[in-house]
């Protein structure tokens, strides 16, 4: 067939219009103006005092100076990338070991459905309830700290959520619990994508299933691992709803009056609520700058696998 | 002979590792639950007396329990399958609907159209948040679902899930053939393409009900009145009660209505769910 656009089929085309208008209206109205206008509070001293509120008067860069002299921007940048970290690091290695394992023809594993199923369960829970589930079952009342209270290996009154690091352990746990299940099926879609010859060729050539992993699969994959690894770090820069509920908003446990577990989404949504408009714009547009140039990071190593 | 008997012997070992792993990571998965779901049938006295590891027999007590607490736990159900329900179905129609004006037609804007939206793909929704609640505020329409569900017509990352699906199952031809009988745009997408479409419509269907009752952070913005709010809300707070006084039973309670249907819901569509994760995902 020809590829010459002929008259009919030009006539056609003005529809793909139409039928963009649903998203485009709807993401203008919803997304673009909101994030518009999100960037234009920035440059405005606007916030409650008491019940008075202060401006909006034009500051310039006003907020950003105070927002980057801030020393709670990078504590709380600092608290949020170490329960990524936390959560993150099992998380990539438990689940290259089972993308493995679920790949090996030579282990012919059993019951793979159910364990799929199990694992990616934890991804479907509501994030605030699972929270709040934890928080209830790590409690001084909890059957946890009763299990290993009775096992004598804690107190009577021993708080897991007095100490910075159990806290920031079990947001980054749970953290690892929602998202190993996902990122081990992404994982596996990638490694059955890698032609089989290579593992026969390499197996002939006497190579151990271990050699056979790290020289070949591991660089093979590295363009979903990277992919992987950057958008977990995107999500993990949203981390909100676990240590939000977790915390009461708090934050807390604090360290010499400094929430540890407060992330900068919790931050932002203080800020909404608080209505520190200016604050809040520069903080949403610093987030929004860190987001851009991951994504394009994306983009730049996805496109390369491509070609 | 020998090589190959140790290599036998190598492989079970490696088998014998990966069922222990996979074993403690199934009980590590679960296990949550299982203590959510014994506490849940406990009385207040019970739960503070310490924990067992068998059921009791104070599961209608406490669903009695919460079903005339001071939160309305059952309105907030329904509320949330309300949001959620109509969210997945404009979202999943309408990304539908862009992706087939991008995959059949050919005119000018197209290739700017596709790269806009790829480009906004990874913006959060809540560096727009602020924005969003003045403009809400500004419309009128706090405290109302319309902010929580007509968004869901523009939803990239879906768009982009049905794009790779159609340019898989749509050919040119059969929307020619439609056209040569006579049928409208319109008609051919809706009776043509979205039947085709069932498959990854399912799956995005339930993704996008599954983010929509989970979501929290929007509509904790959005939702004030107690007779309007969702689940999460409801959930976060229960975080406010002081727990040596409130019966724990009906906290324990609540967190199960709000976890276990899901996970009912997820055993019986599971092989649609893990299956589509990776059908439109990583590639491109």
């Amino acid at each position: 067939m020809n590829n010459k656009p002929n008259k009919n089929v030009v006539k056609y085309n003005k529809w793909g219009y139409y039928f963009l208008i649903p998203f485009f209206v709807i993401y203008t109205v919803f997304s673009l103006i909101p994030l518009f206008s999100t960037i234009y509070n920035s440059f405005f001293e606007h916030f409650m005092s008491g019940l008075k509120v202060i401006g909006p008067n034009y500051v310039g860069l006003e907020n950003y100076a105070n927002l980057l002299k801030d020393p709670r921007l990078f504590q709380y940048a600092g608290n949020t990338v170490i329960m990524w970290i936390i959560g993150f690091v099992p998380q990539i290695l438990v689940s290259l070991l089972l993308a493995a394992w679920f790949t090996d023809p030579a282990l012919r594993l059993k019951g793979q459905r159910f364990f799929k199923t199990v694992i990616y369960l934890p991804n479907l829970i509501m994030a605030a309830a699972f929270s709040m589930l934890f928080y209830t079952l790590f409690g001084k009342v909890g059957p946890i700290h009763d299990i290993l209270f009775r096992a004598g290996m804690i107190a009577k009154d021993f708080d897991f959520f007095q100490y910075a690091g159990w806290t920031r352990g079990l947001v980054g746990f749970m953290n690892f619990l929602m998202w190993f299940g996902n990122t081990t099926i992404l994982l596996m879609a990638g490694m059955m994508g890698i032609d089989q010859s290579l593992f026969e060729a390499a197996e002939v050539d006497g190579a151990t299933s271990t050699q056979i992993f790290f020289k070949i699969t591991l660089p093979l994959l590295r363009p979903i691992l990277v992919y992987v690894l950057i958008t977990s770090l995107i999500g993990g820069l949203q981390m909100f709803d676990v240590p939000q509920i977790l915390s009461n908003g708090k934050g807390n446990p604090l360290i010499n009056g400094h929430p540890t577990i407060m992330t900068l989404i919790m931050w932002l949504n203080q800020n909404l609520y608080s209505r520190n408009y200016g604050l809040g714009g520069a903080l949403s547009v610093i987030l929004f700058i860190i987001t851009g140039i991951l994504s394009l990071l994306v983009f730049h190593f996805t496109g390369k696998n491509e070609k | 002979m020998n090589e190959n008997k140790s290599k036998g012997i190598n492989i079970v070992v490696r088998r014998i590792i990966a069922y222990v792993v996979l074993v403690i990571l199934t009980v590590l998965c679960l296990v949550w639950f299982y203590l959510l779901f014994v506490n849940s049938t406990r009385s207040k006295g019970e739960l503070i007396s310490g924990f067992t590891p068998l059921p009791s027999t104070h599961f209608i007590k406490n669903w009695n329990g919460m079903l005339h607490s001071t939160q309305p736990i059952v309105r907030g159900m329904l509320n949330s399958v309300f949001v959620a329900a109509c969210s997945a179905a404009l979202c999943t129609y309408f990304s539908t609907m862009t992706a087939y004006a991008i995959h059949t037609y050919r005119f000018k804007a197209r290739k700017a159209a596709l790269t806009f939206i790829l480009a906004v793909m990874m913006i959060p929704t809540q560096v727009t948040a602020l924005g969003f609640i003045q403009l809400i505020t500004k419309m009128g329409l706090m405290d109302n679902y319309i902010p929580l569900i007509v968004p869901a017509i523009a939803a990239p990352a879906t768009f982009f899930y049905m794009k790779q699906y159609m340019d898989s199952v749509l050919s040119m031809s059969l929307v020619e053939a439609a056209r040569i009988d006579g049928a409208g745009e319109l008609k051919i997408f809706n009776r043509v393409a979205l039947p085709l479409m069932k498959p990854a419509i399912a799956v995005q269907a339930i993704f996008g009900f599954v983010a929509n009752w989970n979501n929290y952070f929007t509509p904790a913005l959005v939702l004030k009145e107690e007779e309007l709010k969702t689940l999460p809300v409801l959930i976060a707070e229960l975080r406010n009660a002081d727990f040596m006084k409130f019966d724990m039973g009906i906290v324990y309670m609540t967190i199960a209505f709000s976890i276990f249907p899901v996970i009912i819901v997820y055993l019986i569509l599971s092989k649609n769910i893990v299956g589509g994760v990776t059908l439109g995902g990583v590639k491109e």
